[in-house]
């Protein structure tokens, strides 16, 4: 293989359009961390499975180590630097916040990127709707027990636990 | 020792404060390793050993040089040539280790790291390094901790001779005589505590850049505990600690795994030297679970137990082998470290405990979350529990009748360990009523032939905190360590801004926010007024050899060095201010962020004006005043211990005993042996609390970390030393749909030897190993194996349902007197 392979790609990152030529093999996580330096989403496993990585790829969640950079070429990428607005929480971020829904918050980019889908699909979730909802992200801090009282409380619901 | 000092004014400090460090983490906006680089840097991929034994006949690095994009390589052997052997904690036989920085002529573990290759992206590296030549002769492993030990096993190290690194004896009471008493004796077989790692979603990083021109190492990391990082690796690289720079922000997690990131700092350090150019490396998942480091597993071996006909228990006989893997990574403090919760929650008096730690062919053991005690309360907690189930007594009452007391308090254990406050018999009664009890026990009954069992474990356990160093020396008596502490810098800057700096590494555990809050009360202002500067950086000069986060101390070392720092910030200030409005020191209060005469706000002055003095206009000052004030206060907590008796083992080891105490239901399908956790609820007593919110979430965590061990985490290797799980795919990290909701409740008895009256917490001692194990053995009952394997995956609980157990028949037995 040519490791000087490369492609032009064109595509919209948190409501700005990037252009940018990316080596065929590069993974997005990388591009969007090494290269934009949007370091929000992070590198926990080489397989897919903890979800550190989840950013919005045309609305919905996708791991970005499991995708190459190319594949982004016409779509729309969400990150977590895209939720709060002017530096203000929104309000998902909020109830991460007074439910102390972190500690290391090395998942949470992921973590709250996954919420927010499940929020949008489902508005009324269940504690056991939200936990299925995260599934494909890995907390070891937490328990999980505050980031689903945290949804929870995003979705305007009492602790349902 | 430093006077333990108390927090007269509460306003901030015990409430749920929200954190500080939440915007950032929130908005993508902290600061990890991964996140940092250097100008120039080139990316590192360690060559790693595909065998778990083998001579290193060559390594061939002639093609990866050769690749586009390559700097340079690093092979063992030039790292011997340039470097002196690592120093070991242990004594003869384990300390004649010969352990460099990266394997020399042989290979002990897979993953195991030969060389390193330097390149232009991490992409490069990577491929380079599949392109090193190494040719191996396989040698013969051993995987196991007992099989180590036999005559013929193969011996990992030849200049230690022995697979056994330590071998002691804990001995307190007289366990013949109290065997000998007893009315009933309870034998068991074997016990055995897997290996099993906390697995931090970060894997460790490392940008490392040794600067030719002034010949310093600076390293940005996620060492948890940078300066023991620095004190090994010194001396071998021939770098002094004042060439280092360690440094941190954010850690993604480290439950003391992050402690072993230091070897690999070594060599970075030495790679970037060779290329002249700064390093960044960050390890893969499957490296991470290959080589970052395990926590310790153990045998415990022909226990026997005494047991009078009341049920109380009078102690332990047994024989311990624990499994160090291929190296001895701060260990052997773990041979010790268990003896700081000797008799767990119990007022047992006799013990002989005969200790051994063995070498196998499998990873490094490294401190992890309930580091070496939560093994030795497991098998206590197992002994309780077969206990009760073999002589027919109830568990609740079995335990409160041995647990040490409330009056008991402070109670000194057999080996010289104060235990210094708690209620644990009020605890246990809090978590039974947290699951409802009696109504588990009747849908217990009910259940009985639905093809579904239910059981009910209890798990008593400690959290010991602030350890004594000193008791390293009762593993090898020439190290010269002892005490604890750590160190804080509290200043108020140029206009007037109330900063502080610690010697910590948090990875989680909030300590800007609770720094914050405590700080506030000493100096009259709110949290938010409080600058924590977050993370580590050695250069800002707070830290002592101790400085880090483990081992559940920060809310006793931190937190008064933080105290202690603040305190003498504010007497300066007051000093000023008394100047300033022609008072006396005694009528001046700090308030809202003035210093005023004690009710009267017209005599006041601003922060702003006290800095202004010290910095920018002391020509108004006294020289006396002058010179003496700095606004600059450091501070080190020193905790108050003694070094221990070595030739007794005997000696304060821990200053504070969080304690927990955890309940579960669980249900047992019979047909496939699956495990189900229908309730659950964990009481902790750590004394008074800074932060409730905080410490609840600290006992969430430990929860599930030891849930998902004891039902789905196990670090398997098979008998060829290959690690069958190096990734999540294989080793299942729970998801929140595979966790149960965790109820909690507290019992808050304060610490008498803190100032504050607080206790360190966080590791939570291994509670759901225990309760987990006793819940799964009441729905077996009486008649079916016991539980001697603290994981249990649902193809070993179907053998226990079909009578199948860890060895012989149920694996227990019992003697009692005058029955034949």
């Amino acid at each position: 293989m040519d490791r000087s392979d490369v492609q032009d790609v064109e595509f919209t990152l948190n409501g700005e359009t990037i252009a940018a030529t990316v080596p065929a093999r590069r993974l997005l996580i990388h591009f969007l961390r090494d290269d934009l330096g949007f370091t929000g989403p992070k590198i926990g496993c080489d397989t897919g499975h903890c979800g550190a990585c989840t950013v919005r790829y045309n609305g919905r969640t996708i791991k970005s180590c499991m995708m190459l950079a190319v594949q982004v070429d016409g779509a729309t990428v969400e990150t977590i630097e895209s939720l709060a607005d002017d530096g203000e929480l929104n309000p998902l971020q909020q109830a991460f916040h007074e439910h102390h829904a972190l500690q290391c918050g090395y998942c949470t980019a992921g973590m709250v990127m996954s919420a927010t889908y499940l929020l949008e699909r489902n508005p009324d979730p269940t504690a056991e709707e939200i936990r299925e909802g995260l599934r494909g992200n890995l907390c070891r801090c937490t328990g999980y027990v505050n980031i689903v009282e945290a949804i929870a409380a995003a979705a305007g619901k009492e602790t349902t636990q | 020792m430093t006077a333990p000092t108390r927090v007269e004014t509460r306003t901030w400090t015990g409430q749920s404060y929200p954190r500080k460090e939440d915007r950032r983490l929130l908005t993508g906006r902290g600061r990890y390793v991964d996140d940092r680089g250097m100008i120039r840097q080139g990316y590192a991929h360690f060559v790693r050993s595909p065998y778990a034994h083998a001579r290193i006949v060559s390594i061939d690095t002639s093609k990866a040089e050769a690749m586009d994009g390559v700097h340079c390589t690093l092979v063992g052997e030039e790292v011997k040539a340039q470097t002196e052997p690592l120093f070991q904690i242990a004594p003869e036989p384990g300390g004649r280790m010969q352990e460099y920085l990266m394997a020399v002529d042989k290979v002990r573990y897979q993953g195991e790291p030969v060389a390193v290759v330097l390149a232009e992206s991490r992409e490069i590296a990577r491929d380079a390094a599949d392109l090193v030549d190494v040719h191996y002769e396989p040698l013969p492993a051993v995987v196991d901790a007992l099989a180590a030990q036999e005559p013929g096993a193969p011996i990992l190290h030849d200049e230690v001779g022995t697979n056994v690194s330590w071998q002691g004896t804990y001995e307190y009471g007289d366990i013949d005589w109290a065997i000998e008493e007893a009315d009933h004796v309870v034998k068991i077989d074997r016990l055995h505590f897997h290996r099993f790692s906390s697995t931090p979603i970060e894997c460790f990083g490392v940008v490392v850049n040794w600067d030719p021109g002034t010949d310093t190492v600076e390293v940005i990391s996620n060492n948890q505990m940078p300066l023991f990082g620095a004190m090994v690796i010194g001396p071998s690289m021939g770098v002094g600690i004042d060439r280092f720079d360690f440094t941190s922000q954010d850690i993604g997690g480290g439950f003391g795994i992050k402690i072993n990131l230091y070897k690999q700092t070594g060599v970075l350090a030495l790679l970037s030297k060779k290329a002249g150019r700064p390093v960044k490396w960050v390890e893969t998942r499957t490296e991470h679970h290959l080589d970052g480091g395990h926590g310790n597993e153990r045998w415990f071996v022909d226990i026997e137990v005494p047991v009078m006909a009341d049920g109380t228990i009078l102690g332990v006989k047994a024989r311990a082998v624990d499994d160090a893997g291929a190296y001895l990574h701060y260990e052997p403090l773990g041979a010790v470290i268990w003896t700081q919760v000797l008799p767990g929650c119990y007022r047992m008096r006799h013990f002989q405990i005969d200790y051994s730690q063995s070498l196998t062919n499998k990873c490094p053991t490294v401190p992890n979350r309930g580091y070496s005690r939560m093994q030795h309360l497991w098998m206590l907690e197992r002994i309780v529990d077969v206990v009760a189930h073999e002589l027919g007594f109830d568990p609740v009452e079995i335990r409160k009748l041995n647990y040490v007391q409330p009056d008991d308090y402070p109670y000194e254990t057999p080996n010289g360990c104060v235990y210094d406050s708690g209620n644990l018999p009020l605890s246990l009664d809090k978590a039974l009523a947290l699951i409802d009890y009696p109504t588990w026990r009747e849908r217990q009954r009910e259940a009985v032939g639905s093809g579904k069992r239910i059981g009910i474990g209890i798990g008593s356990t400690l959290d010991s905190g602030t350890n004594n160093f000193g008791q390293a020396q009762i593993v090898n008596k020439d190290l010269p360590f002892s005490g604890n502490g750590e160190a804080a810098i509290c200043k108020l800057d140029l206009y007037g801004e109330v900063s502080v700096t610690i010697g910590t590494t948090p990875q989680g555990q909030s300590h800007e926010t609770t720094a914050a809050q405590v700080v506030a009360d000493i100096l009259g202002v709110t949290p938010a007024d409080v600058d924590v500067v977050p993370g580590f950086d050695q250069a800002r000069n707070a830290y002592v050899g101790f400085s880090g986060t483990y081992a559940s101390q920060f809310a006793v070392t931190g937190i008064n060095a933080v105290i202690g720092a603040a305190e003498k910030l504010r007497a300066e200030m007051i000093e000023l201010a008394a100047f300033a409005l022609g008072a006396g020191q005694d009528e001046i209060e700090l308030t809202g962020g003035n210093a005023q005469v004690i009710g009267d706000p017209e005599r006041a002055i601003p922060f702003i004006g006290l800095a202004n003095m010290v910095y920018t206009n002391n020509a108004i000052l006294p020289t006396e005043l002058a010179e003496r004030i700095t606004l600059n206060c450091r501070h080190t907590y020193v905790a108050p211990f003694d070094p221990p008796d070595v030739e007794r083992k005997f000696g304060n080891l821990t200053l504070t005993y969080a304690s927990q105490i955890h309940a579960a239901v669980v249900e047992i399908d019979e047909e496939t042996g699956k495990v189900e956790i229908l309730d659950y609820a964990a009481v902790d007593d750590c004394g008074n609390r800074i932060n409730p919110q905080i410490v609840e979430g600290q006992v969430h965590g430990a929860t599930a970390h030891g849930i998902a061990a004891a039902l789905r985490e196990e670090l398997r290797y098979d008998q060829d030393g290959q690690l069958l799980n190096a990734n999540f795919l294989y080793y299942h990290a729970p998801s929140a749909a595979e966790m149960p909701h965790i109820k909690t409740d507290h019992v808050e008895s304060p610490s008498p030897f803190t100032g504050t009256g607080a206790k360190g917490m966080g590791e939570g001692g291994g509670g759901p190993l225990h309760t987990v194990c006793a819940a799964i053995q009441d729905a077996l009952g009486s008649e079916e194996p016991i539980v001697a394997d603290s994981f249990n995956p649902p193809e070993r609980v179907f053998r226990l349902l079909r009578g199948e157990g860890l060895g012989e028949a149920r694996g227990v037995e019992v003697v009692t007197k005058g029955a034949s």
